[in-house]
This record gives C-alpha cells, sequence and structure tokens, in this order.
C-alpha cells in the first residue's frame, strides 16, 4: 500500500468544519488521518508550507468531446487538463457523438475514463434520446451504469410534457435534472448578450429572457415534479433572483456560475473574438454583479467551467459562425481566487465549498470531505502563487480560452486522485 | 494591424475631415474629359466581394481604375469559397500574391476586423453583416456638404430597419461625431433601445411624422421584412406606416434633402414621387462614391 504524507498545509475541509493547520496522512486510495505532527514510516512526504489543502475539486460540468469529437479533446487531454486545474472529478456532459442516452454509452465512457483518465470521471447523461428533445432517454438504466446526472445540455427540452416526464422520471431514480435554461426560439441566431454592445458590434443578441422563460418554467415544474432541479451556468440577475425565492420556499432547487459569468461581462469582450462567445452568453455588467452576489448570499451552490473546447479551426471562422464554448478547467481557481477572495467577497473556506461540497451535494456523491475513510483525493493551492496561463502549454487539445496571457494570483499547486499525484506543478 | 478602414466608429474627426477634403478634390476629376491618373500606379487593389453588390463593387473598381491602380475583382460565387475553404485560408492566399489592399464585402459582422487580425495587407471594409459601411457614411457626408455649410447642428432623420442597418451605424457615428443630431425610426422590432447608447445625440422615435419634423436630411433605408424566417414588420402595412411620400415632405425644412443608399424599393421604404423628386439627392451619392473611395484607396496606400 502507497503512503503520502502532507506535511503542514492549511486544511480547510467545511465538510468536517476544519480549517487548521495539518497534516494528512493517506493510505492507498483513502485518507487515513488528518492531524497535527503525524508520524508514518515509509511514508512518502510533500511539504505543503503554505499551501491550502482542500477535498479534491468536483467540476460537476465539462465537455470531454469523447466519443465522437476527439480532435478537439479526449477524456485523457480532458482529465488532464482537470487536474492542472486542481479538479478530481468531473462530470462530463452526454453531447458526444454518439450522444450519452443509454447505458451502452455510458458504460463506454466509464470504461475508457477507467484506462485513460487521471481523475475521476462521472457522467452526465441524457434526458431525450440523441438530446432531440422528442422521446425520453434510458434514464433508468444509464443510472445503473453510473451517470450521477441527466441534462440535454446544450440543447435544452423545449417541450414542457416531455421536461415534466423527464423530472418525473428522475426523481423516482433519485437523479438531478440539470438544465441549460435557454429558450432557442428567443435566442435562436443570437451570438451574444443582447444589450448595448450587440446593437454596437452588428450582432444578433441572445436576451436575457431567454435564459429567464426556462429558469421560471423548470422551478414551476420542479414544484409540480418534486424533482432535483439543477440550474448550469446561471448567467442572468432575474435567474438568479428565481433560484433564491425558490430555495426560500423549500423546493429542491440549485445552480452553479462559471467562473467567467462573474469575472467577465458583454463589455469586456474583445470585439469578435470568438474566445468570448459562449453560451450563455457574457452578459451585462449588472448581471455579472448579480451571479456574484449571489455566491456571496449562498443561491449559488457550486462553481462549474462548462469547459468547452473547440479546435482551432473551428474558432478561426467569422465570428457568427464559430461554435460556442470555451476552456476553463486549468483557469477557473485562479479566477474565482482573484475575483472573489482576494477582491474580499467570500472567504477561502467558502471558495472550497463552492468547488467540493457544494458540487457534491448537488449530485448527491460522497466525494467532498477530507476526513479519515474519505476517498483519498485532495487538492493543494498556493492562494498567493503568481503565475501566467499560456494556453499554448494547455493540457486540453484545445487553445479556445479568453484567459490566454492573464497573470494571476493564486493557483493550484499538486492534484491528488485515490492517492496518487495526478499533477504537480513545475516549480 | 495593417492601416485598412475598417470602420468610422475608430476614426476621429480630423481623419474624416481629411478624407472628404480630398474626395472633393477627386470630385472635381469626374467631370473632365480625361479622368484618370496615375496617383496610385503600380499599386494592386483585389475587390473580395462575399455578397453581391453592384453599385459598391463598381465604385471601388472605378476608383482605383481612375487612380491609375489595378483591380481585380472576384466575387464569392464561383471562388474557393465554394469549395469549402475558410475564410483565413481564402484570405491568406490572396494576401500572398501581395496585393496592396484588400477591398471587403462579407455577410458577417467583424468578418474584416477578424481578418484585419491575422493578415498582413491592409483591408477596407466594403460592408461587414450589419455592422458598419465606412465608405458609404463618407460619401453620404458629402453629399450633404454639398449642399450645407457643416453637419454640426444639422437634424437628420434616418428612417428604416436600424437594427439590421450597417449604414445607419456608420452614418450615426459619423454624425455624431460632427454634432449633427440624429433621429432614428423604424418599428420596434427594428429599433432596439441600445441604440440610443450607440454615440451621442441619437434619440429614437416610431412615428415617421416625428422623425421627418424640421428634418434637413431624411436618410431612408431598405428594408427586408423577412429575416430568418421571422416577420419584424407586416409586409401589407409599412408603406402606410414608414414608408416616405410626397406629403411627410412638407414637414421637413423647406429645402430638406432626401438620401437612400440604394437599392431603392419604390413603393415601399420610399414613393418613386419622392425618389424621383427634386429633393432627391441618391444619385449625387452615388457619384460622390467614386470620389470618396478615391480618397479612401489613396489614404490607406500611401
Amino acid at each position: 500500500m502507497t503512503r503520502l504524507l502532507i506535511r503542514n498545509a492549511r486544511v480547510i475541509d467545511p465538510a468536517s468544519r476544519l480549517d487548521r493547520v495539518a497534516d494528512i496522512l493517506i493510505e492507498g486510495d483513502r485518507v487515513a488521518a488528518v492531524g497535527p505532527a503525524l508520524e508514518r514510516a515509509g511514508a512518502e512526504e510533500f511539504d505543503a508550507t503554505g499551501l491550502v489543502a482542500a477535498p479534491g475539486f468536483i467540476d460537476l460540468h465539462v465537455h470531454l468531446r469523447e466519443p465522437g469529437f476527439e480532435h478537439a479533446e479526449t477524456i485523457e487531454s480532458g482529465s488532464r487538463a482537470a487536474a492542472a486545474g486542481g479538479f478530481t472529478s468531473i462530470c462530463p456532459m452526454p453531447n458526444t457523438a454518439p450522444v450519452n442516452d443509454s447505458a451502452t454509452v455510458t458504460r463506454y465512457i466509464i470504461e475508457r475514463a477507467r484506462h485513460h483518465a487521471v481523475v475521476n470521471v462521472f457522467p452526465i447523461g441524457a434526458i431525450s434520446q440523441n438530446s432531440a428533445g422528442e422521446q425520453l432517454a434510458d434514464i433508468g438504466s444509464m443510472k445503473q451504469s453510473g451517470v450521477v446526472a441527466i441534462s440535454d445540455d446544450g440543447r435544452p427540452v423545449m417541450n414542457s410534457r416531455l421536461m415534466r416526464r423527464a423530472m418525473e422520471l428522475a426523481r423516482a431514480f433519485h437523479l438531478p435534472v440539470i438544465d441549460h435554461c435557454e429558450d432557442l426560439n428567443l435566442s435562436a441566431g443570437g451570438d451574444m448578450h443582447e444589450g448595448a454592445e450587440s446593437v454596437r458590434r452588428g450582432l444578433r443578441g441572445i436576451p436575457s429572457s431567454a435564459e429567464d422563460v426556462m429558469v421560471a418554467r423548470d422551478i414551476l415544474l420542479a414544484d409540480l415534479t418534486g424533482a432535483r432541479l439543477h440550474v448550469a451556468h446561471i448567467s442572468t440577475r432575474a435567474s438568479v433572483g428565481m433560484v433564491a425565492e425558490a430555495k426560500a420556499r423549500g423546493l429542491a432547487v440549485s445552480c452553479e456560475a462559471t467562473p467567467h459569468h462573474f469575472a467577465l461581462s458583454a463589455a469586456d469582450s474583445i470585439p469578435y473574438d470568438s474566445n468570448f462567445k459562449m453560451k450563455p452568453p457574457l452578459r451585462s455588467t449588472c448581471d455579472v454583479e448579480a451571479v456574484a452576489a449571489g455566491i456571496v448570499a449562498g443561491t449559488v451552490d457550486a462553481i462549474a467551467t462548462d469547459h468547452a473546447p473547440h479546435a482551432g479551426s473551428e474558432k478561426m471562422q467569422e465570428f457568427e459562425l464559430c461554435p460556442f464554448g470555451i476552456l476553463g478547467l486549468e483557469t477557473a481557481l485562479a479566477v474565482t481566487l482573484e475575483r472573489l477572495v482576494h477582491a474580499g467577497r467570500i472567504s477561502l473556506v467558502r471558495l472550497v465549498e463552492l468547488f467540493t461540497t457544494g458540487p457534491a451535494r448537488v449530485l448527491g456523491l460522497d466525494r467532498g470531505r477530507l476526513a479519515p475513510g474519505a476517498a483519498a483525493d485532495v487538492t493543494l493551492f498556493d492562494p498567493e502563487l503568481r503565475w501566467t496561463y499560456d494556453v499554448n502549454r494547455s493540457f486540453s487539445k484545445s487553445r479556445n480560452s479568453p484567459f490566454d496571457g492573464r497573470s494571476f494570483r493564486g493557483g493550484p499547486v499538486a492534484t491528488i486522485v485515490a492517492g496518487s499525484f495526478a499533477w504537480r506543478r513545475d516549480r | 494591424m495593417p492601416a485598412g478602414l475598417l470602420g468610422i466608429e475608430e476614426l476621429d474627426r480630423d481623419e474624416i475631415e481629411s478624407i472628404l477634403r480630398r474626395a472633393r478634390d477627386f470630385q472635381h476629376i469626374q467631370h473632365q474629359a480625361v479622368k484618370k491618373s496615375d496617383l496610385l500606379r503600380g499599386k494592386m487593389i483585389v475587390n473580395l466581394f462575399f455578397e453581391s453588390s453592384t453599385r459598391t463593387r463598381t465604385s471601388f473598381e472605378i476608383a482605383a481604375k481612375r487612380m491609375g491602380a489595378d483591380a481585380v475583382s472576384i466575387s464569392a460565387s464561383g471562388s474557393s469559397v465554394a469549395k469549402g475553404e475558410s475564410l483565413v485560408d481564402t484570405l491568406n492566399t490572396l494576401a500572398a500574391m501581395r496585393p496592396d489592399a484588400i477591398v471587403m464585402r462579407h455577410a458577417a459582422s467583424g468578418a474584416p476586423h477578424f481578418l484585419a487580425r491575422h493578415l498582413p495587407t491592409p483591408i477596407i471594409n466594403a460592408g461587414d453583416g450589419t455592422h458598419e459601411h465606412p465608405t458609404q457614411a463618407l460619401l453620404d457626408a458629402l453629399t450633404i456638404l454639398d449642399y450645407r455649410p457643416a453637419l454640426e447642428g444639422l437634424r437628420v432623420a434616418i428612417t428604416g430597419d436600424i437594427a439590421h442597418s450597417r449604414v445607419a451605424r456608420s452614418n450615426i457615428h459619423l454624425l455624431s461625431k460632427f454634432g449633427a443630431s440624429i433621429v432614428l425610426c423604424g418599428p420596434p422590432t427594428m429599433l432596439p433601445a441600445e441604440l440610443a447608447q450607440l454615440a451621442p445625440g441619437v434619440t429614437l422615435t416610431h412615428e415617421i411624422s416625428e422623425a421627418i419634423r424640421d428634418a434637413d436630411v431624411i436618410m431612408m433605408l431598405r428594408v427586408q421584412l423577412e429575416r430568418q424566417n421571422e416577420t419584424a414588420f407586416p409586409a401589407g402595412e409599412y408603406y402606410s406606416f414608414y414608408g416616405l411620400r410626397l406629403e411627410h415632405l412638407a414637414l421637413a425644412r423647406p429645402e430638406v434633402l432626401v438620401m437612400h443608399p440604394g437599392p431603392i424599393n419604390r413603393g415601399r421604404e420610399i414613393s418613386s414621387e419622392v425618389a424621383d423628386s427634386q429633393r432627391s439627392v441618391i444619385l449625387n451619392q452615388v457619384e460622390n462614391g467614386v470620389a470618396v473611395r478615391m480618397a479612401v484607396l489613396e489614404r490607406v496606400l500611401s
């Protein structure tokens, strides 16, 4: 059995209400002990003085592009990018080719991950067959095969009756329903947030109401069905307000925010640069502030990246032809530290919650704590580390990041998955 | 980034004035027996039109030839674009033949701005999507200045599908920089409220009579009522609410100028009587297009 002793870290484990300098002893793939001055003969030691040791970060919203789009990302390359971002568990969305809408595809992804991924992979299954929004996918057998949630992510279910049925089944199978809330008729043809900047640039807009209308519908259906609803990448002031109100009423509603939606507004985007093109789009400064305030207030349960790799050729086109989505795994922690922790909006403990207990609770995953007996997934980061993101050195196979060349204060240093280093920063 | 001409928004007043001053020199050449000069002899210009255009393309071609430059015109159909080549690859291929400038029209907003970041050759924007059409605004300003001493203080009404008009955007930026007041008019579906933030001096109205009242200049835009399977306004009643008719002119200043970037839809956004009236300067605009484009080519190439 391999033994690893992490020395002198500031251990932040919100699940155990722990925030103190301590050692962590790992034996095999489990945490054996957390406490001061631990000793264990024969253990490899890692000096973590000045570092934070947290339960392994969980990203409940990524795109790994395998099977089907391996030129943009693979389970292996995406998992390496995750490890380099401090994530020990990632949840790939089902929009692969074929779509993950059956037990066969789910098992294929889990099998590929077992052999090639350097972090844990918990797939998300589709709501409808081929995510076409017409017939329900094999939700029960996907659950048995290992999906942790269902979602039609980028091709959201427009048919409210079908969504109702999906929620009823998801409730019976104890799965959360994750919705990318976008009314496709309201957003049709849009390339960026509808507002002063879209009008200035002559680009078709995606109004905030395209998100809000669906958040409202979903909350009403969650109320009707008793399902657990999770709103993906929340981006508007009104949607944050509706989720807060639903939570206050006691509904099982949660939401996630991406770093880009609380760090960048439409006005920050470089005109016609597709590294700033994603869905939902970068919104107004008022929306950006509302998402940050929602994190501070506890309305937002988790930070997720929506890591969406696209090959260079797909992003080097006329803006309106470029696909939506940007990389996120390697910059999420740094952007969150910069925008929320160093800016004095949230504590380090709250940051750790947003990356660990928050997403674990949304998915019902037995992850996100550092107590003895827990899975030995540990994220080590330095809140003061000075570093610059160079997307050309990314572990991802794609290069579409708006944060390329940015200098950050704070970032991941090492990532331990099941007791072994999945990644270590060159220092 | 090489110095081309991508839009009016990024130009300052001095730059615009110097182009207009030079264009005024070239206006006279148009009336000489021999119209050709050798100011740009030895220069090569590629006109690359990804969208059909008669007047703009011809105007650029004539402008280039009047200045002694060589011009090659390429339209997207029948070119490598039809063979699936990407825009960047097409432009890189053309740039490798070392033209001195590329004049480009494209249906995607920002296409020339995107290319300018990746190409060594100066790009002149001949209209990008629903964003800008800088030479149109310059020729419109030149036309107004043929009849008025200055742009400052003028009241200019622009009516039509402003949301989707590159002509409107470029004109708004230009007129605003010179202190004109600009009234934008159209149905709400063609007139997003955010247009008021585009530049100083812009106001919006849904009533054509209000827009035209006391106007010194009326610019009518070509309207496309059908876009992406969506009707922005019922086609049958557009003309009765937003078409410019003779009776409207009485509301405007006595010497009002009626302009249109063309091609005009008679009986849709403008009546035949108005288009052919004494107040119409639509053909003057076309004539001035050549002079303005000569000035722009000279600025970019020398």
